[in-house]
């Protein structure tokens, strides 16, 4: 019996097709529909709205600056526990990784929506009536606590391969313990924090249901946007759509996520 | 200044239970090239460590120019480290790297104000002189104007390079050198030894070099520390410790040797092979001791003439000599000469007085501490052993209810007694299955005695050595059986005397 062969080209098709028709296809729908109008007739009508009315403009700046401190509380939370764990001798310390990670496994919109009763019954407290009212904060907590996984587990690889000698190194040096830091730990961890980044601020700029179950309604980030226009009118839903989708590509190109394999060591983008 | 730049004083470390470093004292001359040898597992690394500040010792002190530094954490010890794989920073260039320790350093500069006071600062080194620093060091090591480079272009050499002049640029009273050409191939070894000691030369600061190569040892110290087991076995300049060895172990690590049990016969008379030997080293009259004979040392001549007498087995090129092994009755003996012989050739074998090193043996019997059961068996070594326990007291034999019944008639249990277990090394057999003998143990040596082996057997949980001969050959790290026949095994109380009062 022959054996059938595959050559390196024959095994590539399904992911040709997959790539067409679910990548590149849906990419130009959008970008047709962006620049329509109703009648089909090709037009900037849609650029010109989005760009001269000041609610969306401010929709996206707010959906920046949440995604930015969800990320830098992340960030802030994440960093020491990775780095606590992956220098650790713990021999348990996978388990101590788990219990963080482990959320994650639980359904997101539950854990949304307990966190919302939470709230609730907090804010119904002598003396933390602010909660109730508290939009922003309450969908930034929000954030926090589902993202925070996205950012502990490329900070724990990262810091987990940098190699304990150079610290020793860095110490025998006369590198004080914050200079080991800054000029060793810091530096060799960037990867771990930018795929760490890119994983909580993009999500965090879109992710509506957060905002909307733990913002009484009231914040509206850019995904939102998308959603609500979807509904009623594709061409503006393609052109917000085909503007956060600029937004990401420059944040990423910023933070240098298309670099050349070269440098980066760990997960990346 | 102090002629000891570094004192080690009665040091212990342990990692958690494991007693890695055991009650070590040397010191350390300054200027010179000291090398700690040993297998690996000996605790040379972590000595070295200790002294850099990595790892702290449990107890005991290390002086540095007399000043107790055991407990400075390393930023604050004058000393670099040559780390075994280089450990550079990979995100950084060669530059950046040799730079690193000098733009962590502070200098004391003194100043002159408008009134003409003096005022000290801490401050900086400027780019100027650390970019000068490093062309310097980058010089020392022969790699000028690599400095834009980045770490990861570079050959394993280069990279070893760079880790050198990362440790000297910081001007260190001491560098410590972690196996630092392990990773290298021989010939990049060989040139990196011959560099290594002329660096050592040109700054003439103390080196301290840990290696497992015996040869490297012996071409690059002015001192060598030999280390096993994480005791210091010997120190001493490469010549004394390859012409004097101190004990086996040393004369089986450092070069080959051939090592028989021997006695000593008569005034400098020493009997090994079966045969008299002229000696030089002297010992109490019948006495055994360890013989040790190098290679070199045996020369071969016509069979009617030597003082042994054998037979070719086997003859190995080794490019500047043949490795000759003879049997002689039942013993193996190798020899090295420039000559060649034919397997299967009759030759004869004689050795000079000064060849003979002779030296007292570490092990001549088995003592252990162990407790009698319930059972009237003892207990030691991780194991439990049949035993005859009437030979703890004269005359005594046991009841049906297995109750020692002494000579003048008392009852005794001997539950939980203190005795004191003596087996001799030849009473001792071992096996491979792990049921058959009382207790089981690792292989942590294996010395070739010309007609037999030496094992120690080392118990897992209490660490008792057991010293076995046996004929066969096994390989180090076996989990071995530890066979004893109840009658060999010797028992005799403990704190008698107290007993009695």
């Amino acid at each position: 019996m022959k054996i059938p062969r595959f050559s390196r080209k024959t095994l590539c098709i399904p992911y040709a097709v997959f790539l067409v028709f679910f990548v590149i296809i849906p990419m130009l729908v959008i970008l047709f529909y962006a620049f329509t109008d109703k009648e089909m007739h090709l037009s900037f009508h849609n650029f010109i709205r989005f760009f001269s009315d000041p609610t969306k403009l401010s929709t996206i700046v707010y959906s920046l600056v949440i995604a930015l401190i969800t990320t830098v509380v992340c960030l802030l939370i994440a960093y020491p526990v990775a780095y606590i764990l992956a220098r650790s001798t713990l021999k348990r310390k996978f388990v101590i990784l788990m219990l963080f990670v482990m959320p994650m496994w639980i359904n997101f919109v539950l854990r949304v929506n307990a966190l919302r009763e939470i709230f609730n019954s907090l804010a119904s407290a002598p003396g933390m009536e602010w909660l109730g009212s508290a939009n922003y904060f309450k969908t930034v907590f929000g954030m926090v606590y589902d993202f925070l996984p996205f950012m502990i587990l490329p900070l724990y690889t990262t810091m987990q391969k940098i190699d304990p000698s150079l610290y020793e190194a860095s110490a025998d040096l006369g590198g004080s313990g914050a200079t080991s830091f800054f000029r060793v730990t810091l530096p060799l961890s960037m990867p771990g924090i930018m795929s760490g980044v890119t994983m909580v601020f993009l999500p965090s700029m879109t992710n509506y249901v957060v905002s909307d179950m733990l913002g009484n309604a009231k914040v509206t980030i850019i995904g939102k946007f998308i959603y609500e226009y979807f509904g009623s009118d594709w061409h503006m839903g393609s052109m917000v759509a085909l503007i956060l989708l600029i937004v990401v590509f420059l944040s990423t190109w910023f933070s240098g996520g298309f670099k050349s394999e070269e440098n980066v060591r760990g997960a990346n983008l | 200044m102090a002629e000891h730049i570094i004192e080690l004083q009665n040091v212990t470390k342990y990692f958690d239970d494991n007693l890695v470093i055991d009650n070590v004292s040397f010191y350390v001359n300054r200027g010179e090239f000291i090398t700690f040898l040993g297998p690996s597992g000996c605790g040379k690394t972590t000595t070295l460590r200790m002294i850099a500040g990595f790892d702290l010792p449990t107890s005991g002190k290390i002086l540095l120019n007399g000043k107790d530094i055991s407990l400075l954490p390393p930023n604050k010890r004058p000393v670099n480290t040559v780390f075994q794989r280089y450990a550079l920073f990979p995100h950084l260039n060669v530059f950046e790297n040799i730079a690193f320790g000098l733009k962590c350093k502070r200098v004391t500069n003194t100043y002159r104000n408008d009134k003409g006071e003096e005022y000290v600062r801490r401050e900086k080194l400027t780019k100027k002189e650390i970019a000068d620093k490093v062309k310097k060091a980058l010089e020392l090591v022969d790699l000028e104007g690599f400095e834009k480079r980045s770490i990861s272009t570079l050959s394993g050499g280069q990279q070893q390079r760079i880790a050198i002049a990362r440790a000297i640029v910081n001007e260190p009273e001491i560098l410590l050198l972690d196996e630092p050409l392990g990773a290298l191939d021989l010939k990049m070894r060989k040139e990196m030894q011959i560099e290594l000691k002329e660096i050592h030369k040109r700054l003439g600061i103390t080196f301290i070099y840990v290696t497992h190569d015996q040869e490297e040892a012996l071409t690059m110290s002015d001192t060598i520390v030999v280390m096993s087991d994480g005791i210091v076995q010997q120190i001493g300049t490469p010549t004394s410790i390859y012409n004097e060895p101190a004990n086996t172990f040393v004369a089986d690590f450092i070069g080959e040797s051939n090592i028989f049990n021997g006695k000593m016969v008569g005034a400098r008379k020493v009997r090994f092979c079966g045969k008299d030997f002229p000696c030089v080293d002297d010992f109490e009259q019948n006495e055994t001791v360890d013989v040790v004979v190098r290679p070199e040392d045996i020369t071969m001549c016509a069979p009617e003439k030597g003082m042994l007498a054998g037979e070719v087995i086997s003859v190995v090129f080794k490019g500047i000599h043949y490795e000759i092994t003879v049997q002689v009755g039942k013993y193996e003996i190798v020899v090295s000469s420039t000559e060649s012989r034919k397997e299967g050739e009759k030759i004869g074998l004689t050795v000079a007085p000064d060849g003979i090193h002779l030296m007292k043996p570490k092990y001549t019997t088995n003592l252990f501490d162990g407790v009698i059961t319930k059972r009237n068996t003892v207990k030691f070594a991780d194991g439990e052993f049949e035993c005859d326990v009437t030979r703890l007291y004269p005359g005594s034999r046991l009841d049906d209810e297995d109750y020692l019944i002494t000579a003048d008639g008392q009852k005794l249990d001997l539950t939980d007694t203190e005795v004191r277990v003596e087996v001799l090394p030849e009473d001792i057999t071992i096996s491979d299955d792990a049921e058959a003998g009382g207790t089981t143990g690792h292989i942590i040596s294996i010395i070739y005695k010309g007609d037999h082996y030496r094992l120690i057997v080392r118990t897992e949980e209490e660490e008792e050595d057991f010293v076995i001969p046996t004929d066969d050959l096994w390989n180090e790290n076996d989990l071995v059986s530890v066979v004893i026949p109840k009658e060999k095994i010797r028992l005799s109380l403990k704190h008698t005397e107290e007993k009695k009062r």
